[in-house]
């Protein structure tokens, strides 16, 4: 501080000195550029939110918005879904002898069915979800445990995880593959629909289980160590993870380029959800190619292989069946916000008319002190 | 009015630097000869040596030192804190996040300071190692300046500066003086003489040099530049001799030698002892209401942060009070975490949850407002209309830091002379005996010859008055301290006054001196040159005139007036003394006092500067006597000036009247309209002058201070003598009250039009009784608070009369009154600098005397009329442009740090951060930073040339209106909404439960689901065009630049992330953003719910402007919208507005 004004000083006593022997060049150097950015006269729109101004703004937003929230909510009505709870909370629900005896270490798995009516077919490709309520995926300690890196293939992080993993880290002193919380916790439920028809035969419904993910994580993110070749070998020396019935690179026995780490249902599961409830796309069903709907309305029977437990910390899971539009899911929350606010924005464009007409034009005409 | 400011000056820093007494002294051996032995024994001190160090830093102490000197600032400590508390526990963020902006604010700082300091090394170096002559053994020998040691005798040649404090000890002149500028001290440019030690004078070669043999005692270094005493010692003869050193003789550090060939001196100051070095310590800051008003804000976002921080960790434990939900069987703790003391796990829960919410007090926003003020400033030095030609000056900032406070100015403390007025004083007139005298003709600083160009007005006077009309001419040309300054030829000397030709002027710190002496000249008195103690005055006959000067009573503020004495050349002796006419009245014995006083008088009230002669013829005897006096004084070591003014006191006495001068002193252009300005934008203005209180009142009626319609309150020592004090000011009080009752409104909205104003005059010696705490009750206590009531409601006060400390006690009591003004001081001389310093902004005028005004200024301007456009545009343009600057800024981070607060409610207080880390660390540094800066730079919500022709707009933004608490309270409470918009508006739209059963929104036609990071992404799109479109919505003033950076940041944001989410990063150990963002952008929902958040948000706010403007428009807004609807007709002032009619809404 010191230094630096004793700097600008001495530099000042040249300056005066300078000028007081009339040096022309000292005077010219001192005068400010007349430029345009320097005198603050850049040339400017200068916009005022007037009452006049705005108003058209509010009309025009008013008059998109509306029939926008209209549509939405249409097409957003349109869409047919069902949804069915299989936790087995109480005493008469089908999984309830399921829910209630689960154990860890059973090696049989425990076999439970629903069964339910669709009133309406549904048309089109068909979206299976499963859906946890009260799962927190988004908890700090639990959105952390994992390691992009090992599911990314790399091998050096295969066999030493990321700290972040702990305590699902190793096991029996090996590494865990897939490491974390997140992993370790992956749905396994096995569901399968059945359609009952008129004369009371089942027939299995074709649930599709490739294109759930995104391409880009089925592709780049997520990458089994070693290629797609021998995957036993490549996840050689490390453990499955603590609650898992098989290895990860078993966790598809019908199709080998669904294991390891490309495993669709596991990618999907590792998208950490942002909600405490939320579904999760399960299967597709594609729509036949005759001109008969997808699923046809009538009877079905969910068969459940119960493998999840919820109720300790209160939770539930459901199987919602969902046909889409071009705006997606079914949501009417945006049709009906749109709606709101464009119809707000209608009504202030009202009141600001009245307003302008009654305070704009005053003000305009009184007398303004120039 | 200031004949010589080198008392005043030492009056004003012994205020500044506060009395000391320097008790100690030091002992010098010239040339490092030791005094025979037998004299008193002198402890040899230490000296340091000459190396001058003003760099701060070494290479080895700088990391550490700079760290250090830049974390005592509380907000980088905060950071600190935040930054390490990251790295200690185990928190939701990345310490990244705030240590990336932290290290570069850091760094940035430090390569700065890093610089300069490198840059004062260099300087140091070179004026370290510059050479300097050193006699040593009777040789000149050269040495490196930093090897200069205490009692070396220096050889200086001609336009060199000094190295060390120097005492003179002979020159190449003969009268043994030299001439000095200090510009790079003071920056007066004008020569100073200087003289050597009078036993020494005639040793004027290395060899004589060397054989002094002598000691030199004097008072330990000290800052004050224009006080010095010592004593040298000679011990040559077989008696050792003393004589005394005076200011007179010390030649500063960082002076030039000038018109002198060579000197020798001996150094008695070096290194960081010089003068120089001493007072280049850093001034005590200044800082701005708005920064206080951070400063609050801040306080009350540290309360919420930690309230909301510790809401968060109560909910977190009373939720986990269920085991299930703190450790379901898919999301266990580690097994150190589970034995961790429960004590330790809350705290840590709560520093946490302050690191995930710090990002509410942002670093940026320091550099923002640093950089906004710093760049700022220089719109004021490029200001062309604030250059001046004549003097080829333009603004100057000291410092930045006061931008926005020009805005804020209620109270204008200004000078009179050389502020209000040109300080090109004229010769008027002057009056001997009560004959009036004019030179005729004004040609300026020509010399018109002959007698011919007098002129008397009077009948002609008698041989007596003759008499004395000569005398009266002969001290105008002896008493003053005016040099005469020669071309450089060689014998300009002789023949260049002579001839009348302007081959040599007239240099004096006092521009009455000059104006005087020019006006002699001018009645046909020349005063030529003062040489070999002779002054010689060429008389109306062409004759020489010679008279010794014999003794110099300079002039001071407090005595006001000079005297010198003369020997003529028959021998007789003289006491000439002019001065103000209080100071010379009482004094008087003889002369026509009253007719002088009458022209005096006369004079005063034409607002000319008046000034009385006398003199008083002295004996021998007398004058020996006057030796004695003043040689006692001057050689007392302590309390010199004390006893030199009882010593001046006792000489100057039993005078005889002459008559008196009258000078003019015009007022600068435009300073009526500036006043005029100032009064409508409602400040106050108060004239504080030394002047007397007539010539100070024709001042302010001239310059419209006070108008015809002014009511006129006086305080004055002439009311005071006939009432009492008390008296006056309760009558005083009574008469402004009762007025008052009815219009407290009226003087704060509109203009102030028809309602009576006041106007109060008031003089020093009133004042200081005013102010002087009376001992006998607590009445005292009341008089200020009265005093203070009735100048609340004058609109212009003016102090005559005032002493330069009297100046910055009144800035200081009205500081200090209860409704804490900002005040405003501006002046342009030494005297004004207490003034300056003391008032909230202190602007400088680059005047006439000196520029000790400019240099401990805020801010410099070549003229008063500057000022108008220093307040009126830039004030009000940068306290509108900083106060939307802070309002925004908390704004912002309220929108962005909300959100991640509500959703800990929906995480399981879990401290899960709602943004990635990329966006936590770049939205204050580079999404939002932009836009908000060039806004803060260059927004004009009113153009430049309303405002300077509307000055009543100032009103709207008195009192830090934009800054109050229930506009604080609305931008948070703005901020809260959007941020519960933009929260449950992603919320509903991914949550399915709470509408209907219903299905997976924000899905592609792939059906794919969307995850938290992504929940993160939509809240933080929305959040940052909501942010940037509010500040449009707020721009009242589109450039290129407005549109570059508006449209450019949010163009960076989305390429930013389109590139964050596109690559897997190698260095990162998380891929969560892998094409969030693309896969958002890929789902219509997504597209239509972020126009819809955005529109939401927008909402309320532009409701509120347009509603408010309509039905409650300020006066600001009435002008906006009355130059809008101006647009349609022709008019070269709103030329640049009408590209506003293509571009509207």
């Amino acid at each position: 501080m010191m230094a630096s004004s004793y700097n600008a000083k001495e530099e000042d006593g040249h300056h005066s000195g300078a000028s007081s022997h009339g040096g022309a060049g000292a005077v010219k150097s001192k005068k400010p550029d007349n430029t345009a950015f320097k005198q603050q006269r850049l040339p400017a729109w200068q916009p005022i939110l007037t009452a006049g101004t705005v108003l058209p703004a509010f009309f025009v937003i008013g008059l998109i918005f509306i029939p926008i929230g209209i549509g939405l909510f249409v097409s957003s009505n349109n869409i047919k879904e069902f949804e069915i709870d299989y936790t087995g909370v109480g005493e008469s629900s089908p999984c309830h002898s399921c829910a209630k005896n689960f154990s860890w270490n059973s090696t049989t798995p425990c076999l439970c069915s629903v069964d339910f009516t669709l009133e309406q077919p549904f048309e089109s490709n068909v979206f299976m979800y499963y859906g946890l309520s009260n799962f927190y995926q988004n908890h700090r300690r639990y959105v952390k445990s994992r390691d992009d890196s090992q599911l990314n293939g790399d091998r050096s992080a295969l066999t030493s995880p990321s700290k972040e993993c702990e305590p699902y880290r190793t096991s029996e002193g090996l590494p865990i593959a897939p490491c974390g919380a997140i992993a370790n916790s992956l749905f396994n439920d096995t569901l399968e629909l059945y359609h009952i028809d008129a004369n009371g035969t089942s027939n299995s419904i074709p649930l599709v289980k490739k294109g759930i993910a995104w391409w880009t994580d089925k592709h780049v993110k997520f990458r089994n160590p070693g290629g797609n070749g021998n995957l036993t070998v490549a996840f050689q020396g490390t453990n499955k993870p603590v609650n898992w019935r098989r290895p990860v690179y078993e966790l598809d026995p019908s199709d080998s380029e669904n294991n390891g780490f490309i495993n669709e249902d596991f990618i999907v599961w590792m998208r950490t959800a942002a909600l405490p409830t939320f579904r999760k796309l399960y299967r597709i069903i594609q729509k036949k190619p005759s001109s008969t709907p997808t699923l046809p309305s009538g009877k079905y029977v969910l068969n459940i292989t119960y493998n999840y437990p919820v109720l300790s910390f209160d939770g539930r899971k459901r199987m919602i069946l969902s046909t889409i539009s071009w705006m997606g899911g079914k949501n009417p929350f945006l049709g009906i916000a749109y709606i709101t606010v464009g119809s707000i924005c209608f009504f202030l464009g009202v009141v600001l008319l009245i307003i302008h007409h009654k305070y704009d034009t005053r003000n305009n005409s009184a007398d303004i002190p120039n | 009015m200031g004949m010589d400011f080198s008392t005043l000056r030492t009056l004003i820093s012994r205020y500044c630097v506060g009395e000391e007494n320097w008790v100690d002294s030091r002992t010098v051996y010239i040339g490092q000869k030791e005094p025979p032995p037998g004299t008193e024994a002198f402890i040899q001190q230490r000296f340091p040596d000459n190396r001058i160090t003003s760099s701060k830093y070494t290479f080895w102490n700088f990391i550490p030192k700079n760290m250090f000197e830049q974390f005592r600032r509380v907000a980088n400590f905060y950071f600190l804190i935040i930054f390490l508390v990251q790295l200690i526990i185990d928190t939701p963020t990345s310490p990244i996040t705030s240590g990336l902006p932290l290290f570069f604010v850091i760094t940035v700082t430090a390569i700065k300071q890093g610089y300069e300091d490198w840059l004062r090394h260099k300087a140091d170096n070179s004026v370290n190692q510059c050479p300097v002559h050193v006699v040593q053994h009777g040789k000149v020998v050269r040495k490196q300046s930093r090897k200069l040691r205490v009692g070396d005798v220096v050889l200086v040649k001609e336009d060199e500066s000094f190295p060390c404090d120097l005492i003179l000890l002979s020159s190449s002149r003969d009268d043994g003086t030299c001439f000095v500028t200090t510009a790079s001290l003071d920056g007066e440019s004008s020569h100073k003489t200087y003289y050597a030690v009078q036993d020494t004078k005639a040793y004027n070669t290395e060899q004589e040099i060397d054989s002094i043999h002598a000691t030199i005692e004097c008072e330990q270094p000290q800052p004050d530049l224009y006080k010095f005493v010592g004593r040298i010692n000679f011990y040559m003869d077989s008696e050792p001799v003393a004589r005394p050193l005076g200011s007179e003789n010390l030649l500063l550090r960082g002076a030039t030698l000038k018109n002198t060939e060579f000197i020798y001196a001996v150094a008695i100051y070096t290194g960081m002892e010089t003068k120089m070095a001493l007072n280049y310590q850093s001034k005590s800051q200044k800082r701005s209401a708005v920064e206080k008003s951070m400063n609050a804000y801040l306080v009350v976002y540290l309360c919420i942060l930690i309230s909301k921080a510790i809401v968060n960790t109560v909910m977190k434990y009373v939720w986990q009070a269920d085991p299930n939900r703190d450790e379901p069987w898919y999301n266990e703790r580690t097994e150190t975490e589970r034995q961790r003391h429960i004590v330790i796990r809350a705290f840590t829960d709560f520093l946490a949850f302050m690191v995930l919410f710090n990002y509410i007090i942002p670093v940026s926003m320091y550099v923002t407002v640093e950089m906004q003020k710093f760049l700022g400033s220089y719109f004021i030095m490029w200001d062309d209309e604030m250059f001046d030609e004549e003097l080829g000056e333009r603004a100057m900032v000291n410092t930045s830091d006061l931008n926005e406070e020009l805005g804020q100015v209620e109270y204008v403390f200004t000078d009179k002379t050389g502020t209000l007025t040109e300080n090109n004083m004229e010769f008027i007139e002057c009056c001997v005996d009560g004959h009036v005298y004019v030179p005729h003709v004004i040609c300026n600083g020509q010399v018109m010859p002959g007698a011919a160009s007098m002129d008397m007005i009077d009948t002609s006077p008698g041989p007596d008055a003759r008499e004395h009309e000569e005398l009266f001419f002969r001290a105008l040309c002896l008493c003053h301290t005016v040099q005469v300054k020669e071309e450089e030829t060689v014998d300009g000397i002789k023949h260049g006054i002579h001839q009348g030709k302007s081959t040599s002027f007239y240099i004096s710190s006092s521009p009455d001196e000059v104006a005087l002496v020019e006006g002699m000249k001018r009645l046909g008195f020349t005063y030529l040159r003062l040489k070999d103690s002779h002054m010689e005055i060429l008389n109306r006959e062409d004759e020489i005139e010679r008279f010794e000067l014999l003794e110099v009573l300079t002039f001071d503020s407090v005595r006001r007036r000079m005297s010198v004495i003369v020997r003529s050349s028959s021998g007789r002796l003289y006491l000439f003394c002019k001065g103000a006419d209080s100071a010379i009245f009482p004094r008087v014995i003889s002369g026509k006092v009253d007719q002088i006083k009458a022209r005096v008088e006369h004079n005063a009230v034409e607002g000319l500067r008046t000034l009385c002669v006398a003199y008083r013829p002295l004996s021998q005897e007398q004058y020996q006597e006057v030796c004695q006096l003043l040689n006692g004084a001057k050689l007392a070591l302590q309390d010199r000036d004390k006893r030199l003014a009882e010593a001046y006191d006792l000489i100057e006495k039993d005078l005889i009247l002459l008559g008196a001068t009258a000078v003019e002193d015009r007022l600068q252009e435009k300073a009526a309209d500036t006043i005029e300005s100032l009064h409508k934008a409602g400040m106050k203005v108060w004239v504080l002058t030394g002047d007397k209180m007539e010539t100070a009142a024709a001042t302010c009626y001239a310059s419209k201070l006070f108008h015809r319609n002014t009511q006129i309150l006086e305080l004055t020592t002439k009311r005071t003598e006939e009432q009492s004090l008390h008296d006056v000011l309760f009558d005083l009080s009574r008469t402004v009250l009762r007025q008052h009752g009815g219009m407290t409104r009226d003087t704060f909205s509109g203009l102030s039009g028809d309602c009576t104003d006041y106007g109060l005059i008031i003089d020093g010696a009133t004042l200081s009784a005013v102010l002087r705490p009376s001992h006998e009750d607590s009445n005292s206590g009341n008089y200020k608070e009265i005093f203070l009531e009735i100048c609340r409601n004058c609109s212009a006060v003016l102090c005559c009369r005032m002493a330069p400390l009297q100046k910055a006690q009144i800035v200081k009591l009205i500081k200090a009154s209860k409704e804490h003004p900002i005040t405003l001081a501006i002046g342009d001389g030494a005297n004004d600098v207490s003034m300056i310093l003391e008032a909230h902004v202190g602007i400088g005028i680059m005047g006439k005397e000196g520029r000790q005004a400019a240099r401990n200024s805020d801010y410099a301007i070549p003229k008063f009329k500057h000022l108008k456009k220093m307040l009126l545009v830039h004030g009000h343009y940068y306290y509108i442009r900083i106060s939307e600057l802070v309002q925004y800024f908390f704004y912002k981070n309220v929108c962005f740090i909300f959100p991640q607060f509500l959703y800990q409610f929906f995480c399981g207080f879990s401290q899960q951060p709602l943004y990635d880390t990329a966006y936590l660390t770049l939205y204050n540094i580079s999404f939002t930073s932009l836009p908000i800066l060039l806004y803060s730079l260059i927004e004009q919500h009113i153009n430049m040339d309303i405002l300077k022709k509307d000055p009543s707009l100032y009103r709207d933004i008195a009192k830090n209106s934009l800054l109050r608490w229930p506009i604080f309270i609305y931008w948070t409470l703005l901020g809260v909404y959007d941020a519960i918009v933009m929260f449950f508006g992603a919320y509903f739209l991914f949550d399915n439960t709470t509408f209907t059963s219903n299905g997976q929104l924000m899905t592609t036609n792939t059906q794919m689901m969307f995850g938290n990071w992504t929940f993160g992404t939509l809240v933080f799109t929305v959040l940052v065009f909501t942010v940037t479109f509010k500040l449009a919505l707020d721009t009242h003033y589109w450039t290129w630049i407005n549109h570059f950076v508006i449209w450019g940041s949010l163009i960076f944001f989305v390429v930013f992330s389109l590139l964050w989410g596109g690559i897997i990063w190698p260095f990162l150990n998380y891929q969560r953003m892998y094409y969030v963002f693309m896969q958002m952008l890929s789902s219509g929902p997504a597209w239509l719910s972020i126009i819809l958040l955005i529109a939401a948000s927008l909402l309320p706010d532009v409701v509120k402007k347009v509603i408010w403007r309509a039905l409650w428009p300020t006066t600001t807004e009435r002008i906006q919208t009355k130059r809008r609807c101006l647009v349609s007709e022709p008019s070269t002032i709103f030329m640049l507005s009408q590209t506003s009619s293509r571009l509207s809404f």
